[in-house]
């Protein structure tokens, strides 16, 4: 009746595993709680969760990343404090069947499940505004995306619980993934998770691509677009390109593991080198699916806040295109030490190479853009500037570990680690706050903290270097990474160091957390009322914080790259009477019902419930064929009404600017 | 004055370079053959070579960031200046003429240290088949009929060829100061040749994590004179028990911290037939196929403290 | 002077043709549909990609199985081909009857498709119930679970576009052929016509391949 499942697969005598469950619980508890009592469950569920307007689910998305990435970083400390503990020859507090779910928990999330949320909510959350377009081209879709990406991580989450996650690093690779070695659950729930969230990805990619080919606001060309858009294209095409190939390299792992067959075994004929092949395939292009996007943020912002156009917008571009196609013949270099020949080895290690230079010609763009310009020193500028910084650092050890005789004696090892660290903390995460501290205005119409985001980048900063300088000295010594404990006392020093780093980056956790309490506290003094916090230079600053539901009142002409900025420096102004009525998409619980579904299937996957699995593909396949069967024409919002919203706007704005000049 | 200035400026260049330099102990960094050595001069080489544009970048970011800080009225502000023919030219050709420099090392050196390159000496080399078990080394000697668990040993100046493979998931075989690593992998072998010029007891290990005792899976690598390294081979035929088929199916079940042990009379073609293990018929077919059921057991018995997790599914294993 | 922002300055954009671009926007939503499902269908292209790479990699590692000279059986085969082939030809007729708004004839051609499409399938089980009774079953070597994977996921692939042909099928019949469903049935022609291009890709490498 439940398959392989028993009272027996709940951890009740692991201290430690029932503490976090019990403060996830609590967590929620406290939520259910404020909602029932501000009586906002409806609300929640009508503007929210079925909502298909693109900026809410944007914020969805980067509400679930910032959930995952407490609880990634509870993993990440958990790590640090355990090798701290455990250098000396101690076993330390967390024993390899705990400590081994928890680095693989720690990747899987911070990777699909922290960063990818971050990245595709600051796409659908700016990339519609930027080329002037009503919602992404398939809003229900994009809903749907949303539920299948939160039902992948709810997955991992129930897997803290019930049962066990994988124990084989992030990537899963066999055979020690394969049943023969790894029989329990975990692994399971890694593929049903993955695989889950890979289609709402795979389905967010499509829709997005579409919607900056189609929606584009008349006058805006490709070479018109924002970068930040062409990034979020580039990143797009990369997913569209990538996820099917993990998709198979999942499913034949699965097959592996529940139909027996040997794609991936040590008998019959299985080749587990072509996992690891597959996986990279996709995994480096992954990497650029991550990177792109933030590259496009900060381009942005150091255009904003220097004042000035960015320098080499075609440069800019062709760089992002070239590393695009790039980002899929280097894939080997993650594993010179298979032994291939020197002649493919040197191939892949030069191929990633030549990477660098479109990255590199980025770091200069940036610099000449801050040159000649009025830099405002502001949030997200730091960031920016505190990712320069570190990211050609972090490009170095990357250009490093692609000498495959250099990477002969630094793979696997804690350098690696750094290095990886470096690019994904120092670029993509960074990438992320600074994107985060930069539309928080435009997505809430509140200016987050200035102080509190200040010390936040500091703590970031300074404790990434504590917490990372230390392992590349360490992959230097031959610390390899994965190890539970060592009895090295040469090492032990750099493991407080980092363990130390660790605790300063939770400073800047908590600081974060405490700079958008309080600006939501404060809100009335961070009123963005002007639309137009910083200076925009991109469609996305022409309208009102937060936006209206149907964004535009009338769809833009552009002229220029730096469209606001032009249509300001040309005196235009906002309209205010001859509106048009304007058609929006109605929400729909589709997208939630048949999140919920894949919920109950990947569940029953993972225990082998067949009935269960039965009822959650039929629910989902139902779902969906109901909701193809009712017309969805959505509704007219009269002029009336958008003459009012926009009137109501136009004063706040005049307020703001009257303040401002005040 | 001046005097202490110098000493202060001394004092904290050495406490920035301190733990760097101590990165030299034991580690890569600190290589006792040619293979690692030549690593060694090439990540030098590499890291030198990047960090010609890597510290201009980041002082050039600090300064263009101080200079034209927004406060400052008297730098130059040019809102819409956003293109130079030069300094694009110039952006793309100085990392284009890097990556080439580098390219070119890369190309060189990626066949120079091909791990299956034999090394050149005058001397014959000491062959050496290394199996990856749960979670131990062992090392068969097929020259010599001998074999050994977690140590081996070779004579200085002597190539060493290791033929690599795993009875198990997945590791890599890495003694980081004589050099490259590769992975060991299950039904077919690797190859890596290295060689010793200085005595001394280096940490092995591998380097891709393979389970739950993957981190005591160490081993020492000792390498002596002639003399010496007779001396432990006589040891081990000495001291050694046959290594035959069923002993081997003992050792391979899943331990962790194994002791060093010896072997002697070990059959000549036990490391063809791990490998072969996979393949039909193989010699050592239903034995294999347990053995992944009995790591599991003792993954589940070995760590009794650990048992919610790693208990329920090993009770599943299908085996 | 109090120009417009999102115009060029010089004039108000009249309601009527505000209205005209409402329609033509709505227009634009079939061509986006067919754009969105085409870039799907690239990316489950990719996806037999790697299914197919796999294939190659092991067609080989029959683990002293059964190989594909002794399994394959080229006339079945063959004929299996001929029906999924005709398929796409009367989807095809069913599509022009469609866009001709000829409800009934439509329904027919797609009806008929539905039936072929459903003896490929049956077909297909067929052989994998004949190879697994013979002990050639997926779980035997690396070459027959890239096999069954292989062919298997077409298979899939095509019944589930037997569903959503049903499901099209029943919306034609009771709502007609609206545009929304001409849509989804040029969709579902793309989707149908795509897994003849892989089943001729599967049939060339897995099956003639196999045997010569």
């Amino acid at each position: 009746m439940l398959g392989k499942l028993t009272l027996s697969a709940i951890p009740y005598h692991e201290p430690i595993v029932m503490g976090a469950v019990g403060m996830m619980a609590l967590g929620a508890l406290a939520v259910v709680a404020l909602l029932t009592y501000f009586s906002r469950w409806r609300w929640l569920w009508s503007e929210w969760l079925t909502s298909v307007d693109h900026k809410n689910i944007g914020i969805m998305y980067i509400i679930l990343a910032a959930l995952m990435l407490l609880r990634g970083f509870a993993d990440a400390i958990m790590m640090r404090t355990q090798l701290a503990l455990a250098s000396g020859g101690g076993a330390g507090y967390l024993p390899p069947e705990h400590y081994d779910q928890i680095f693989t928990a720690h990747g899987v999330i911070m990777i699909f499940f922290m960063a990818m949320p971050f990245i595709i909510g600051l796409m659908n959350l700016v990339v519609p505004l930027q080329i002037g377009a009503r919602d992404v081209a398939f809003p229900f879709l994009n809903n749907l995306s949303f539920w299948l990406t939160a039902s992948g991580a709810i997955l991992v989450n129930i897997s803290l619980g019930v049962g066990e996650f994988a124990r084989t690093g992030w990537l899963a690779y066999p055979p020690l993934s394969g049943l023969a070695y790894s029989p329990g659950v975990g692994v399971d729930y890694y593929i049903w998770s993955l695989q889950i969230s890979g289609l709402g990805t795979l389905l967010a990619g499509v829709n997005m691509i579409v919607t900056i080919l189609q929606m584009r606001a008349p006058g805006m060309t490709l070479f018109r677009m924002p970068i930040f858009t062409w990034t979020a294209l580039c990143s797009n095409i990369l997913i569209v390109a990538a996820f099917p190939v993990l998709t198979v390299a999942l499913a034949l792992l699965g097959l592996d593991r529940y139909v027996g067959t040997h794609f991936f075994t040590n008998d019959a004929g299985g080749n587990a080198m072509m996992y690891i092949n597959l996986i990279w395939i996709w995994g480096h292009p992954e990497v650029y699916i991550l990177v792109l996007p933030v590259f496009g943020v900060f381009s942005e912002i150091v255009s904003t806040f220097s004042t000035k156009r960015l320098f080499g917008y075609h440069a800019m571009v062709w760089a992002t295109v070239c590393i695009t196609i790039l980002s899929f013949i280097v894939w080997l270099h993650h594993f010179f030490t298979m032994g291939s020949g020197a002649n493919v080895n040197a191939f892949f290690g030069i191929t990633t190479m030549i990477i660098s230079v479109p990255t590199g010609v980025k770091v200069f763009n940036w610099l000449f853009t801050m040159y000649r310009g009025r830099v405002r020193m502001e949030t997200p500028i730091l960031w920016t500037i505190g990712f320069i910084v570190t990211f050609v650092i972090g490009g170095m050890t990357g250009v490093l570990l692609a000498v495959p005789g250099a990477d002969f004696v630094l793979h696997n090892s804690l350098f690696l680690i750094a290095h990886f660290h470096n690019v994904i903390i120092g670029g993509v995460l960074w990438g992320c706050f600074a994107g985060f501290t930069y539309w928080f205005p435009k997505a809430t119409g509140i200016k987050l903290d200035e102080r509190l985001g200040r010390y936040a980048f500091w703590c970031w900063f300074v404790g990434f270097y504590l917490a990372f300088m230390p392992l590349y000295v360490l992959g230097f010594m031959g610390m390899t990474r994965r190890l539970n404990h060592s009895d090295n006392p040469l090492w032990q020093p750099y493991l407080y160091v980092a363990a130390i780093g660790a605790l300063v980056i939770l400073c800047g956790i908590v600081f974060q957390v405490l700079q958008v309490l309080v600006s939501i506290r404060d809100r009335e003094k961070n009123r963005d009322l002007t639309g137009d916090p910083w200076g925009g230079r991109t469609l996305e600053w022409a309208m009102a914080s937060p936006p209206p539901f149907y964004n535009f009142s009338e769809t833009p002409r552009v002229t220029d790259i730096d469209a606001y900025w032009d249509m300001k420096a040309k005196g235009l102004k906002p309209r205010t009477e001859g509106f048009a009525p304007i058609h929006m998409p109605s929400n729909t619980p589709t997208g939630v019902v048949v999140g919920g579904f894949s919920i109950v299937l990947g569940f029953a996957l993972v225990w082998h419930i067949w009935w269960m699995v039965g009822l959650g593909l039929a629910g989902m396949v139902l779902s969906a064929i109901i909701h193809s069967w009712f017309d969805h024409h959505g509704y007219e919002v009269p002029a009336d009404v958008v003459a009012r919203t926009e009137a109501e706007n136009a004063r706040r704005a005049a307020a703001g600017t009257a303040m401002q000049e005040a | 004055m001046k005097h202490r200035l110098a000493s202060a400026a001394r004092a904290s260049l050495s406490l920035v370079l301190l733990p760097w330099l101590a990165g030299c102990q034991e580690g890569v960094l600190d290589p006792k053959g040619p293979i690692g050595m030549a690593e060694r001069s090439l990540i030098l080489t590499a890291t030198w070579l990047m960090l010609l544009v890597v510290v201009p970048v980041i002082l050039m970011t600090l300064a263009f960031a101080w200079r034209y800080r927004a406060s400052n009225r008297r730098a130059r502000y040019e809102p819409n200046w956003d293109h130079s023919g030069k300094i694009e030219a110039v952006v793309w050709a100085i990392p284009c003429c890097i990556i080439a420099v580098l390219a070119v090392i890369t190309w060189k050196s990626t066949h120079e240290l091909d791990p299956y390159k034999r090394i050149e000496a005058d001397v014959p080399p000491i062959n050496v088949d290394v199996v990856a078990l749960d979670w131990k080394w062992l090392f068969i000697y097929p020259d010599l009929g001998i074999a050994s668990v977690n140590e081996m040993a070779m004579p200085v100046n002597t190539p060493v060829h290791f033929r690599i493979t795993s009875g198990t998931v997945m590791n890599a075989f890495f003694i980081p100061q004589l050099g490259s690593q590769i992975y060991a992998m299950a039904g077919m072998a690797t190859q890596l040749s290295l060689l010793a010029h200085e005595a001394g007891t280096y940490r092995g290990m591998s380097a891709n994590y393979s389970g739950a005792g993957f981190s005591d899976m160490k081993f020492n690598a000792i390498a002596s004179d002639r003399a010496a390294f007779d001396a432990w081979v006589e040891k081990v035929r000495a001291q050694g028990a046959p290594l035959d088929v069923p002993e081997y199916e003992q050792l391979s079940r899943p331990t962790e911290r194994a002791p060093v042990s010896y072997y002697s009379q070990v059959r000549p073609d036990l490391f063809s037939a791990i490998l072969r293990h996979s393949a039909p018929g193989g010699m050592m077919d239903q034995h294999m196929a347990a053995s992944p059921a009995a790591r599991q057991t003792a993954m589940r018995t070995g760590r009794e403290s650990g048992a919610p997790h790693a208990g329920h599914g090993a009770a599943t294993a299908k085996e | 002077m109090s120009a417009h922002l999102f115009e060029a300055p010089g004039g108000i954009v009249a309601p009527q043709a505000e209205a005209h671009a409402a329609a033509a926007e709505h227009h634009d939503a079939g061509q986006m549909v067919s754009l969105g499902f085409w870039i799907y269908l690239m990316s489950d292209c990719i996806l037999f990609a790697g299914i197919f790479a796999t294939y190659a990699v092991l067609s080989h590692a029959t683990a002293g199985g059964p190989t594909s000279h002794e399994l394959f059986e080229l006339p079945y085969v063959l004929a299996e081909t001929m029906i999924l082939l005709a398929s796409s030809v009367t989807y095809g007729m069913g599509m022009l009857a469609a866009v001709a708004q000829k409800r009934g004839k439509a329904l027919a051609w797609l009806a008929l498709t539905g039936l072929l499409g459903l003896s490929f399938i049956v077909m297909e089980l067929n052989e994998f119930h004949h190879m697994i009774a013979a002990g050639a079953g997926p779980d035997r070597s690396a070459f027959l679970s890239a096999f069954f994977t292989l062919v298997g996921t077409h298979g899939l692939h095509v019944s589930a576009g037997l569903l959503w042909l049903v499901v099209l099928m029943s919306q034609v019949a009771v709502k007609g052929l609206t545009e929304t469903n001409l849509t989804r049935l040029s969709c579902l022609s793309m989707f149908w016509h795509f897994l003849d291009i892989i089943w001729i890709g599967v049939f060339t490498i897995v099956y003639l391949m196999g045997v010569v």
